[in-house]
């Protein structure tokens, strides 16, 4: 019963929220208004390169977000499957923009936006540089395909709840695409608190312990968040000023002062905990594991790794990175939790049981990779973290996804139980197999490019150690991913107890409390109920996201020399561009 | 020393592309037709040889085709390039999957093989994968298909699904996983010493302004690490007598020619068309990988001595003979590489007669012991004639065409004034002899009233099998027939070791 009420509130809280978001949208479309009133507004910003119309791309960019903030929630009151379909209508408009803002900033450059036509540094600036507008275009990405799936299995999953469940993935992508935009130090908090507060009330939904490990989620989350803003708090009484191009241009005069330090250390710490860096993830496996396969899928891909662009953001554009990772040593810590965290989490994604668990684990290394090339601070590696955000965002929300459909058609998610459905669910698990290739970084998979910029960067910066453990890292990937290809293909039938199965039961002895919930095959909710027996590919809404985002890690391998060349050479920052790249 | 010129040409993409294009249409076909699905791979199998074929009066008048696709990383090309070397290797890879495809047809269904279209569908890719290798113009394009290999190796080493086979795919895939992780991460070093490129070049592109001589030592270490693996360099070889659970057209393509090659394959490449011989005299590496292959065919033949399974008996045979290559290859004397060379192609014809005799035995008598073996030569004359043929060739017998490659390497270690090593041939030609001859001894010379009546596999493994212990043969009788091996040698040979005098 609590059960219920709690997602209940949440659920309230964020239409709430939701109200309040919309609100401020409409403020800044008049504030656009004014900002086209007054024409020469964006003279110090270099306007000159900049079409026209080139400027108003970045408040595009969150319109169609903003209209279905309100548009969702109205209109499922009206019919409940409109949610979806509005959703799935607003994400697109999302992407097309996206796609259109990538375009016109590796054409004309980077873009800035007064909101409400006040000039930075005292108003508020959204900055599409090609740096967010890639991001951007990564979140949308995501954000259609699993809307599309979303709509059977919430239905499956959650029915009753479809309308506040889209809601809140509409105010996520909101603030996510917000913190990744805003050119401001506390504007960026509120689209954090925004996209986190929405991502707890859609992490409620699950299963049993969702709320639970929910609420353990808000609280460490809120730590963070917090962590972060005290950071702001400091830097804005040191400098008097918000806007992050104003405060870096600022901060060179302070480097000496340990206030300075203490702001950084502050919001590495608020951003580290955020993107579960290690020893900060303690939320993330319970979180992922017992949220609804949809929330997970959405959440999984872009939470932590726009956390991990706005600790970019932080290291490389508002602070000096030099200053940061070299004379703070800041590097050497952030490299090497990351490594710590790959580790950990891969060992830990080893002994699971459970496969959303399993793939929970992966994600803390995954995001491990992330934090090694930020903290290397070579511009190879950087490129690595950067490609990698995309990369990751694809393999992970496809496997989430297909663990899901899994769900919902047998009922479990138990690696034993997924004995021989590869010939059950070919087109299903052709997609699995595609991520999970991927992850293991076999070429020419996307994961395998990740992982040559990031070696690359590393044997520039002559970091010996971590460049042999990041290569020999995939291998406890390759653990955990290559048991389970065995399992979904070249096994049959349950194997308890039987002895041939012992063989490849080495890594399951493990750590039993961890898998322990749905170890005794607990029906999970939303399972048709077919059984294992019966399972076979789903049809075209649930399998063509994670199909096409799983055909996508090869696509996406083959010409990733386009993306490195054409937008992350573009997105570095000014002190570690590369000869030759990116112009 | 560059004479030759390369110029653009589709001819090696298609290629390469021919066996991917099949994979949809097997799979579409799948096993309700079984005779439209085994044209699909028997059609691409034709159509690669032909066009691998086509290029090889190109090759022999020094002009180099090659095609550039796009860039898959902002510095390096996804190019293919077919030099005389990775001619070699495709003509080799390409011709025996023909025969092999013939040879699956009858194994598969005589043995009642399950999963026949995931075995034919993965053929294909491995097939793909090693014309990818050959053609290869620089590491990364090397590094990219060596990788789909290992992967697409897999679903064939497990492919009965046997708690056996199972084992065998998993240390299958713990050896050549770690392996893969060797090579990039000595093409990562490597592109990150030499920014200016990575194609393959003939006496080698790296030089020892690029790096400390220690560094360029560990990138060494790192690259035979990494193809040696496939190579079954001792102590890496272990994976290859367990992928032996693999059925034994795998084992006749796979693990005696197409896998293990691509390892030797890269070793010739990293010391010829990376390194250089300049360069490994310079930083000294070239006798360690020296020793290392010694050891290796002389332990493995005394290793294949003692195996009674025949399979694992020729995988130990095959782990010696593989190091016969490397050994060519590390010894940096022209006359090395021809052997060497020579011996990447004769070794597989006589190799893939064996295992084809291996499988038809199995097929037809289900014996996988040699014990048990005794006397079959009265009711499979043709099968262990072959076998005879290709076990005398493996020893060294004059008139089949491995004595050509091992009186080459025989030159080439007393070009280089290594004695010990010439010793180690010839003591390893002496255990060849120890462990082939009586196997062929108790098949035709001993009775056994098992064997009583005549009876050969079906013609679909008979065919090839006589066929490539017929090509052994008319090779050992002139070895420039056809493919040019010797003129194909020579030209690689003078190629590499021109630079080095």
């Amino acid at each position: 019963m609590s059960v219920k009420w709690t997602s209940r509130l949440w659920a309230g809280a964020g239409t709430a929220l939701a109200t309040l978001v919309s609100a401020v949208g409409v403020a800044a479309a008049a504030g656009h208004e004014m900002a086209q009133a007054h024409g020469d507004l964006s003279a110090i910003h270099g306007a000159a390169t900049q079409s026209p119309d080139a400027f108003q791309i970045p408040a595009m960019v969150l319109a169609p977000l903003l209209i279905g903030v309100v548009l969702v929630p109205a209109l499922g009151r009206l019919r409940r499957s409109l949610a979806y379909q509005v959703t799935v209508v607003v994400f697109v408009a999302y992407l097309a923009v996206a796609l259109k803002a990538l375009t016109t900033v590796l054409a004309h450059g980077t873009l800035h936006y007064k909101m409400a036509g006040w000039m930075p540094p005292v108003g508020i600036e959204w900055t599409l540089d090609a740096l967010s507008a890639f991001v951007v275009l990564v979140l949308a990405v995501v954000a259609v395909m699993v809307a599309i799936y979303s709509g059977v299995a919430v239905r499956r999953q959650n029915p009753e709840r479809e309308v506040p469940f889209f809601s809140m993935m509409v105010v996520m992508m909101l603030g996510l695409t917000g913190m990744v935009m805003t050119g401001d130090l506390f504007n960026l908090y509120v689209f954090f608190e925004v996209s986190s507060l929405s991502a707890y009330a859609l992490m409620a939904v699950g299963d049993r312990k969702a709320p639970v490990s929910s609420f353990r989620y808000l609280l460490q989350g809120t730590i963070g968040a917090s962590s972060y803003l005290m950071g702001v708090g400091y830097l804005y009484v040191l400098t008097g000023s918000l806007n992050m191009a104003d405060v870096a241009s600022l901060l060179p005069h302070l480097l000496g002062n340990p206030a300075l330090t203490v702001a950084l250390v502050l919001m590495v710490a608020g951003l580290g905990l955020k993107m579960a860096l290690f020893p900060m993830h303690l939320w993330l496996p319970d979180a992922y594991t017992y949220a609804s396969s949809t929330s997970t899928a959405i959440i999984a891909p872009v939470m932590t790794k726009v956390s991990a662009y706005v600790l970019i953001r932080m290291i490389y554009f508002v602070f000096d990175s030099n200053w940061v990772l070299s004379d703070l040593h800041l590097g050497f810590v952030v490299t090497w939790l990351a490594m710590a965290g790959v580790i950990w989490g891969s060992v830990m994604a080893i002994a699971q049981r459970d496969v959303k668990r399993m793939l929970a684990y992966s994600s803390i290394a995954q995001v491990g990779y992330i934090g090694v090339g930020i903290g290397t601070g070579n511009p190879w590696a950087l490129v690595g973290a950067i490609l990698h955000i995309m990369n990751h965002a694809t393999m992970k929300s496809s496997l989430f996804m297909v663990t899901g459909i899994v769900e919902m058609q047998t009922g479990t998610r138990r690696l034993q139980n997924w004995n021989g459905l590869g010939r059950k669910m070919p087109w299903t698990f052709l997609a699995f197999t595609l991520a999970a290739l991927a992850m293991v970084g076999v070429p020419p998979t996307n994961g395998f490019f990740s992982k040559w910029y990031l070696a690359l960067g590393l044997a520039g910066a002559k970091q010996w150690v971590l460049l042999v453990l990041l290569v020999l890292s995939s291998l406890l990937t390759a653990g955990y991913f290559f048991r389970l290809l065995e399992r979904i293909y070249a096994r049959t039938g349950e194997d308890v107890g039987s002895g041939s199965a012992r063989v490849g039961e080495a890594g399951d002895g493990g750590v039993r409390e961890d898998g322990g919930a749905n170890a005794d095959g607990v029906k999970l909710a939303g399972a048709s109920g077919s059984g294992i027996a019966g399972a076979r590919d789903p049809g075209l809404a649930l399998l063509l996201p994670p199909l096409l985002l799983g055909v996508g890690t090869l696509v996406l391998g083959l010409v990733n020399a386009w993306f490195v060349t054409e937008v992350i050479a573009k997105a570095l920052p000014a002190a570690l561009r590369i000869p030759g790249l990116g112009g | 020393m560059d004479a030759l010129h390369t110029f653009h040409s589709t001819r090696p993409l298609w290629a390469l592309l021919v066996s991917l294009l099949a994979i949809p249409l097997i799979v579409a076909t799948g096993e309700r037709h079984r005779n439209l699905r085994e044209t699909w791979t028997i059609l691409a199998a034709v159509v690669k040889t032909v066009l691998v074929w086509s290029m090889l009066p190109w090759v022999l008048q020094g002009r180099v085709p090659e095609i550039s696709l796009w860039r898959i990383t902002p510095s390096v090309e996804l190019a293919l390039r077919v030099d005389t070397l990775g001619l070699v290797f495709a003509i080799v890879a390409s011709t025996l999957w023909l025969l092999t495809s013939l040879y699956s047809i009858g194994y598969v269904r005589g043995a009642g093989e399950h999963k026949q279209t995931r075995y034919f569908a993965s053929f294909a890719m491995c097939l793909h994968a090693t014309i990818g290798i050959a053609f290869a113009a620089n590491l990364v394009t090397f590094l990219i298909f060596f990788e789909m290999l290992s992967i697409a190796t897999y679903p064939l080493v497990i492919h009965k699904e046997t708690p056996v086979a199972l084992a065998a795919g998993r240390k299958y895939l713990s050896f050549v996983l770690p392996a893969g992780l060797m090579l990039l991460l000595a093409v990562v070093l490597t592109a990150s010493i030499h920014p200016g490129g990575l194609d393959f070049q003939a006496g080698g592109f790296l030089s020892g302004d690029d790096a400390s001589r220690v560094l360029l030592r560990w990138i060494f270490l790192f690259f035979i690490l990494g193809v040696g693996v496939k190579a079954a360099i001792m102590p890496l070889q272990s994976w290859l007598p367990a992928a032996m659970a693999a059925p034994t057209p795998v084992s006749a393509l796979l693990h005696a020619v197409a896998v293990v090659k691509a390892g030797v394959f890269g070793v010739l490449r990293v010391t010829g068309y990376v390194y250089g011989p300049h360069l490994l005299k310079d930083i000294g590496v070239w006798t360690a990988l020296a020793w290392f292959a010694g050891v290796t065919l002389t332990v493995a033949s005394l290793l294949a001595l003692r195996q009674d399974n025949l399979k694992r008996r020729l995988a130990y045979s095959t782990v010696g003979h593989l190091s016969y290559i490397v050994l060519g290859a590390a010894i940096l004397t022209p006359y090395g590489l021809i052997g060497s060379v020579l011996h990447l192609m004769f070794h597989a014809t006589m190799k893939i007669t064996l295992f084809f005799c291996a499988g038809a035995i199995y097929v037809r008598t289900h014996k996988e012991q040699i014990s048990d073996m005794v006397g079959i030569g009265r009711q499979m004359p043709i099968t262990m004639g072959a076998f005879a043929v290709g076990s005398l060739g493996l020893a060294g017998i004059p008139g089949i065409n491995g004595f050509f490659s091992k009186w080459n390497l025989a030159l080439g270690t007393a070009q280089g004034g290594q004695w010990i090593f010439l010793g180690l041939l010839v003591l390893s030609g002496v255990l060849n002899a120890a462990y082939f001859f009586p196997i062929v001894q108790q098949a035709f010379f001993r009775r056994n009233p098992e064997f009583s009546s005549y009876g050969e596999a079906s013609m679909w493994m008979v065919v090839p099998l006589a066929l490539t212990a017929l090509m052994s043969l008319v090779l050992g009788l002139a070895p420039n027939l056809g493919a040019h091996a010797w003129d194909l040698a020579r030209a690689v040979s003078a190629a590499v070791m021109g630079g080095a005098g």
